[in-house]
C-alpha cells in the first residue's frame, strides 16, 4: 500500500467542511432569511389595480346628473424608454421639453424599473391621437381612469366634486385609499362617498425580469374584481334646476324646494354656482384656485351653510307657535296703529296702518304690530319669568327645524341660530329682560338666523300641516333603489293641524291680493309669504317662500336673493315660475318679465361680508348691549337708523310696471 | 454471482453509474424548469435546452458505455496522444474560438460547440497519472513535483489566454492529488489555507492593520512556544513573508486582476452593493435560492427562474432552481448526492492497485470536487462568482460529455483492477 494511504482522510475532511459549509449557508438563506422570499415576491408580483367606475348620479326622471367619461394617465417605465420621438410625444400631450425633462426625471427618480405616472388625466380626443403613436414610444403605455363628467353642468354644489386623496385622507381611511385615488370632497360626492367610489380590484399580475406581464399569480386565485360604486337617484327634477339656476344667474342667493310628501328636494340652487366640469381633469387646479378668490364665493354652500335673518316669512311660524301655546286664536284681534310701540320712545313701524287686524290679514298683509303683540304675548304674559317663556318660545321654533341642522344627505349643513335664553341673560345682565328687549326676533330680525334650506323645509311643515320629513337630496341608493331609513321618519313639527288653516288663508292671500300678489299663478292656488330681510352692509335681502297647491301640495319653496330690496321684486317671481314649471311645465308670466329676472345683475359692489349677517348683526348686539343700560333704547335707536327695516309691500307691484 | 460469465460489466461500480444517472436525470429536469415557459408549455421539444440536454445525456450514456468496452490499456498508451491533440485545440480555440461573453472558449463544429478547456482538465489528470505511475515506488522528489506541476500548469496557461479563469482555476484543484502522492505536505496545505485566508483579509481590511495584527499573532506563538532561537528564526521569516504577501495581495489586486474580476470579488466581500449591476446576477441568485424556503415552490413553480430573474439559469446558476423549487431538502439532498459520489470515487481510487489509477482517480475527484464547490457557492455567495458548470447536472454537452468521460474512465480502470496491470 502506498504510504501516504492515511492522507485520504485529509481530503475527506474537507469535502465534509466545505459540504458542511455549504448546508450551513443554505439553511441561513433559506429558513433563516426572509428576506429572500419576500425579495422574490417583489421581484414577480405586481398588484395592478383595477378602479372601478364611480356611481353615476341620476335625477329623479332618470336623467343624468353626473357620469364617468373615460382618460387616460399615460405611465412610463423610464428604464424602457430609450431612443424615443421626445418632440412628438411633448407635441401630443402639449407639454414643452423642459416638462418632459421634469416629468421624466421624477419619474426616473421614483424608479426606473417601475412604472409611474407621466401625464394625468389625457382627454379622449388627445388619446385618440397619442394612441396611434404609441408604438412609437417604447416605455410608455396608458391606463384607462375615469374622471366625473356632467353632461348639463348642472347643480354645482349639490353633486360637490371629487380630488385626489391627501395623506391625511389616505390615514383616515386605514389603508383604503392610495396615493392617486380620488375622493368625495364636497356634496353629494362626499356624503355617498362610501357608496359612490366602489371597490377596487386587484389583478396580481406576474412579470419577468424585464417586467413584460407573464400571466397572472396562482392563476387569479387571489384576485380581486374592480365593483363599480352604486348608482344614486337624486330627487332633483334637472329641468327644475335648470331653470332655477337660469333664473338664479348673476344673482347672489339660494333657491330650494322640496316635496313636502316626502322631504325629496326637487331643486337645489346656491348662487353663483359654477360648471362642475371645471372641477375635473388637468386644468382643475387653476380653476379651483380661481373659484376659491371669487369675492362671491361660488364655493360657499349657501343653501345650508348661509344663515340669515329670515324676515316676514318668520311670522308664518310665530302665528303657528303662538296658536299651539294658546297665546292667541284665528279670532285674536290687534289693532294696528301703523306701529307697535315696545317703549317709551321705541316704535316698531309697520309701512301702513292697518287698523284691526285678525290672524289671516295679519300674514296677509305682513303686519308687524301683529307679531309684535305676539312675541309680547308670549314673552310677558305667559305666568313666568319672561327667560322662561322664551325658552318655551324657543322650543317651538327648535321643532319646527329651526337653530338645529335638519341632516340634510350632503356635508357642512349648518343650523342656523336661535339663541337660549341664557344668551341674553348674560348680555343683558340680569335675567329680567323682557320681550321689547329683542323685540326684532318678533318678525324674523335681530339675531335670528335661518338657512334657506330650513326656510324651504317651513313651508313643507306649512304645506303637510303639520309634520316633515328630512330634506334630503337622495332618494334611491343602488338598483334596489334603497331610501334611507332617516328620510322615511315622519317628524311632528310642534303645531296640531287644526292651527294651519288661518295661516295658509293668510299665505293663499297674500299671493291672490297681498304682499305677494305679483307671483299669482292662474290656475294654482299657491299660497305664500314674501320677506325683506334688513341687511346693515348694504341692500336688502329678497325672501319669498311658498307651496302649492293650496290642497295636496307638490311642492314648497324658499327663494332668497342676497341684496335684491323688497321681498316680491325678484324673490316671488322666481318662485311662482318654479312653481309653475314644476306643476302645469309651463310658465304662463311673459316672457319680457322671464327674461328680465333672468337677465337681471344683482351683485353688490362693495365686496363685504354680507354672506354671513347673522355674525356681524350678532357683534353689533353684543357691542350695545355693553355699551348701553338700557337695552330698550338701544334696540329703539338701531331700529330708526335702518328705515329699510319696515317694507311697504305695494310697492312690488309698483317696480312691475315700471 | 454471474460476474465472471457477464465479462467486464460485472465489476462495474454500478453504484457509481446510479449517482451518475441521478444527477444527469436531476439536471435534465431543472433545465426543464429552468427554461419552462408557463405561457407556451407545449410538449417535449429538441428546440429548447432540455430538448437538447436529452439528446446530450442519451449521447453521454453511449460514450460512458463504449468506455467500458474499450480495453483500458488504450486510455493509457494514448494518454500522451490526447495530451497533445487537447493543447493543440487550447492553442486552436485562440485562433479559430467563438468569444462568448468575453471567454474565447468555444470552437464551434457545425451546430454544436466545443469547449477545449472541459476536456483539457481529462488529459491532465490522464498524463498526471501517466507520470506519477513513473514514479512509483519512489520517495516523491522535487523534480518529480515540478513535472508534475508543469503538465498541469501548461493546460492553464493556455486557458488563461482565452482568458477563461474559472477554467484555469480547476486545475489547481489537482493540488489534492501531489497532496495524496505525497509532493507537497499536509504544512503546505495548511499555510495553502492561511494563504487564502491572508488574501482575503488583505482586501477587506487595510494592509498596515493586518500587518499589525500578523505581528500580534507572531508575537502570542513566540510565548507560547518559548524563545527558542529555532521559532524565533521560523516565526520571523513566517511574518516577513506574510507581510510581503499581503502588500502584494493588494498590489495584485489593483493591477493583475481585470475590473469585472475584481467586482465580483468586492461584491462578495461585502465592499461593493450595487443590486442592479454586476451584483444583479448574486442578488438574483440568492433571491432565488432564498425564497424556496424548506420545502421549495414546487416543480416548474418557481418564478424567479421561470421568469428569468436570474442570469445564465440553466448552465452556470442551475442550482438557483434546484433552491427555488426544492428548497432546503432538495438542496441538502443534492450535496448529499454529490458528496456521496466524491467519497465514492476516493474509495474506489484506495482499492486501486495502480499509481497510475488512482493518481487518475483522485484527479477525478479533485475536478468534481472544484466545481460542485466555486458553482454552489458562488450561487449562494460565499466564493466570486466564477462561470463554470455544476457537473453533469448543468445545461450543456461539452461539460457533460467531458465529465462523464472523466468518470467513465476511472469506472474502466476500476472493473478492470484485479486482472491487467498497465504497462
Amino acid at each position: 500500500m502506498n504510504s501516504f494511504f492515511e492522507r485520504k482522510y485529509v481530503i475527506q475532511g474537507i469535502i465534509l467542511i466545505i459540504a458542511l459549509t455549504l448546508i450551513a449557508r443554505l439553511f441561513y438563506l433559506q429558513i433563516i432569511d426572509d428576506s429572500y422570499l419576500l425579495s422574490a415576491n417583489n421581484n414577480v408580483l405586481r398588484k395592478v389595480i383595477e378602479y372601478p367606475a364611480r356611481g353615476v348620479i341620476l335625477d329623479r326622471n332618470g336623467e343624468i346628473l353626473v357620469q364617468n367619461e373615460p382618460v387616460y394617465d399615460l405611465m412610463v417605465i423610464p428604464k424602457e424608454a430609450k431612443n424615443i420621438d421626445t418632440a412628438l410625444l411633448c407635441r401630443l400631450i402639449d407639454i414643452d421639453r423642459e416638462g418632459f425633462d421634469k416629468r421624466m426625471k421624477k419619474a426616473r427618480d421614483h424608479s426606473p424599473y417601475r412604472a409611474s405616472i407621466f401625464e394625468k388625466l389625457i382627454p379622449k380626443e388627445t388619446f385618440a391621437v397619442l394612441q396611434e403613436h404609441m408604438d412609437k414610444f417604447n416605455g410608455f403605455y396608458t391606463v384607462d381612469r375615469n374622471i366625473r363628467t356632467y353632461p348639463d353642468s348642472v347643480a354645482a354644489q349639490f353633486l360637490g366634486y371629487i380630488l385626489e386623496v391627501t395623506e391625511k385622507d389616505i390615514e383616515r381611511s386605514k389603508g383604503f385609499y392610495r396615493s392617486g385615488d380620488y375622493i368625495g370632497a364636497s356634496g353629494v360626492e362626499r356624503s355617498y362617498e362610501e357608496l359612490l367610489r366602489g371597490t377596487r380590484g386587484v389583478k396580481n399580475q406576474m412579470v419577468d425580469a424585464l417586467n413584460r406581464p407573464q400571466g397572472s399569480f396562482m392563476e387569479g386565485k387571489y384576485d380581486t374584481l374592480a365593483i363599480s360604486g352604486e348608482g344614486l337617484v337624486s330627487s332633483l327634477d334637472k329641468e327644475l334646476q335648470l331653470l332655477a339656476e337660469k333664473l338664479m344667474r348673476n344673482k347672489l342667493g339660494s333657491v330650494v324646494a322640496i316635496e313636502p310628501s316626502t322631504g325629496e328636494i326637487l331643486t337645489y340652487v346656491s348662487s353663483p354656482s359654477y360648471n362642475p366640469n371645471l372641477m375635473v381633469g388637468r386644468e382643475r387646479g387653476n380653476n379651483y384656485m380661481k373659484m376659491l378668490n371669487d369675492p362671491y364665493k361660488p364655493m360657499f354652500n349657501r343653501p345650508i351653510q348661509a344663515s340669515y335673518p329670515p324676515g316676514s316669512v318668520f311670522k308664518v311660524v310665530a302665528a303657528l307657535t303662538a296658536q299651539q301655546a294658546g297665546v292667541i286664536n284665528a279670532q285674536t284681534i290687534f289693532n294696528c296703529p301703523g306701529g307697535y310701540r315696545y317703549g317709551r320712545n321705541a316704535i316698531m313701524r309697520c309701512t301702513h296702518v292697518d287698523g284691526p287686524t285678525d290672524l289671516v290679514k295679519s300674514i296677509q298683509k305682513s303686519c308687524n304690530t301683529y307679531y309684535g303683540y305676539v312675541y309680547a304675548h308670549m314673552l310677558d304674559r305667559r305666568g313666568m319669568p319672561s327667560y322662561k317663556a322664551y325658552d318655551l318660545w324657543r322650543d317651538g321654533l327648535m321643532k319646527f327645524g329651526l337653530g338645529h341642522p335638519l341632516g340634510i344627505d350632503l356635508p357642512g349643513e349648518k343650523g342656523g341660530n336661535v339663541f337660549p335664553s341664557d344668551y341674553y341673560t348674560k348680555n343683558f345682565g340680569s335675567n329680567k329682560w323682557t320681550s321689547s328687549y329683542n323685540i326684532s326676533q318678533s318678525i324674523g330680525q335681530g339675531q335670528l338666523g335661518i338657512t334657506p334650506l330650513q326656510m324651504a323645509n317651513i313651508m313643507a311643515i306649512v304645506a303637510n300641516r303639520g309634520f316633515y320629513y328630512r330634506p334630503h337630496l337622495i332618494k334611491g341608493i343602488g338598483e334596489e333603489k334603497i331610501v334611507k331609513k332617516e328620510f322615511t321618519e315622519k317628524i311632528w313639527a310642534g303645531v296640531d293641524a287644526k292651527y294651519y288653516e288661518p295661516v295658509i288663508e293668510g299665505m293663499s292671500r297674500a299671493v291672490s291680493s297681498g304682499t305677494a300678489a305679483a307671483s299669482k299663478i292662474p290656475g294654482i292656488e299657491m299660497c305664500g309669504k314674501t320677506g325683506t330681510v334688513q341687511n346693515p352692509h348694504g341692500e336688502n335681502h329678497a325672501v319669498f317662500f311658498a307651496f302649492a297647491p293650496r290642497e295636496n301640495p307638490k311642492i314648497a319653496i324658499a327663494v332668497f336673493v342676497e341684496n335684491a330690496g323688497y321681498g316680491g321684486t325678484w324673490a316671488a317671481p322666481i318662485a311662482s315660475m318654479l312653481v309653475e314649471k314644476y306643476i302645469k311645465d309651463t310658465i304662463t308670466l311673459p316672457k319680457y318679465i322671464q327674461d328680465r329676472v333672468m337677465n337681471a345683475v344683482i351683485l353688490p359692489k362693495v365686496k363685504t361680508k354680507e354672506i354671513k349677517p347673522t355674525v356681524k348683526e350678532k357683534k353689533d348686539s353684543t357691542k350695545n348691549s355693553q355699551n348701553n343700560s338700557t337695552p330698550v333704547k338701544q334696540a329703539a335707536a338701531r331700529e330708526k337708523n335702518n328705515k329699510n327695516l319696515l317694507v311697504h309691500h305695494s310697492q312690488i307691484r309698483r317696480n312691475y310696471a315700471q | 454471482m454471474h460476474n465472471d460469465k457477464k465479462g467486464f460489466l460485472g465489476k462495474i461500480d454500478w453504484v457509481t453509474i446510479c449517482l451518475w444517472l441521478l444527477l444527469c436525470l436531476i439536471g435534465w429536469f431543472n433545465i426543464h424548469a429552468a427554461v419552462y415557459d408557463p405561457e407556451n408549455p407545449g410538449l417535449f421539444s429538441m428546440a429548447t435546452n432540455y430538448g437538447k440536454q436529452s439528446i446530450y445525456i442519451f449521447t453521454a450514456l453511449i460514450i460512458g458505455f463504449s468506455i467500458l468496452i474499450i480495453d483500458q490499456r488504450f486510455f493509457i498508451s494514448a494518454t500522451p496522444f490526447i495530451y497533445v491533440v487537447v493543447t493543440l485545440l487550447l492553442v486552436a480555440v485562440l485562433v479559430v474560438g467563438r468569444n462568448v461573453g468575453g471567454n474565447q472558449a468555444w470552437i464551434p463544429i457545425g451546430s454544436f460547440r466545443l469547449q477545449p478547456s472541459e476536456f483539457g482538465k481529462l488529459a491532465t489528470c490522464l498524463l498526471l497519472a501517466y507520470f506519477l505511475n513513473t514514479q512509483t515506488n519512489k520517495v516523491p522528489t522535487m523534480k518529480g513535483l515540478v513535472i508534475g506541476a508543469c503538465i498541469v500548469l501548461f493546460p492553464v496557461f493556455l486557458v488563461m489566454l482565452q482568458p477563461d479563469t474559472g477554467s484555469a482555476l480547476a486545475f489547481f484543484s489537482l493540488i489534492f492529488v501531489f497532496y495524496r502522492e505525497g509532493f507537497v505536505g499536509t504544512k503546505l496545505l495548511i499555510f495553502g489555507g492561511l494563504a487564502i485566508l491572508l488574501f482575503v483579509l488583505a482586501l477587506l481590511v487595510n494592509q498596515w492593520i493586518l500587518i499589525g495584527l500578523i505581528a500580534a499573532v507572531c508575537v502570542v506563538f513566540i510565548f507560547l512556544l518559548g524563545k527558542k532561537r529555532k521559532y524565533l528564526i521560523d516565526i520571523g521569516v513566517i511574518f516577513a513573508v506574510a507581510s510581503v504577501y499581503v502588500l502584494s495581495v493588494d498590489f495584485a489586486y489593483e493591477n493583475v486582476l481585470q475590473s469585472h474580476q475584481r467586482n465580483r470579488i468586492d461584491i462578495i466581500l461585502g465592499k461593493m452593493d450595487d443590486p442592479k449591476g454586476q451584483g444583479y446576477n448574486l442578488n438574483q441568485s440568492k433571491i432565488a435560492i432564498g425564497s424556496g424556503k424548506l420545502f421549495g415552490k414546487g416543480y416548474l413553480q418557481g418564478t424567479q427562474t421561470k421568469y428569468n430573474f436570474v442570469p445564465e439559469q440553466s448552465t452556470d446558476f442551475i442550482f438557483c432552481t434546484v433552491g427555488e423549487e426544492w428548497g432546503f431538502v432538495g438542496c441538502l439532498t443534492l450535496i448529499g448526492i454529490y458528496i456521496f459520489l466524491l467519497l465514492r470515487i476516493i474509495h474506489i481510487a484506495e482499492r486501486q492497485r495502480t499509481t497510475f489509477a488512482r493518481v487518475y482517480a483522485y484527479g477525478v475527484a479533485s475536478i468534481l470536487f472544484f466545481h460542485f464547490f466555486i458553482n454552489i457557492g458562488m450561487t449562494i455567495g460565499i466564493v466570486p462568482v466564477i462561470g463554470i458548470p455544476l457537473p453533469f447536472i448543468s445545461y450543456g454537452g461539452s461539460s457533460l460529455w467531458s465529465f462523464t468521460i472523466l468518470l467513465f474512465i476511472l469506472l474502466k480502470f476500476d472493473s478492470t483492477r484485479k486482472g491487467l496491470s498497465p504497462n
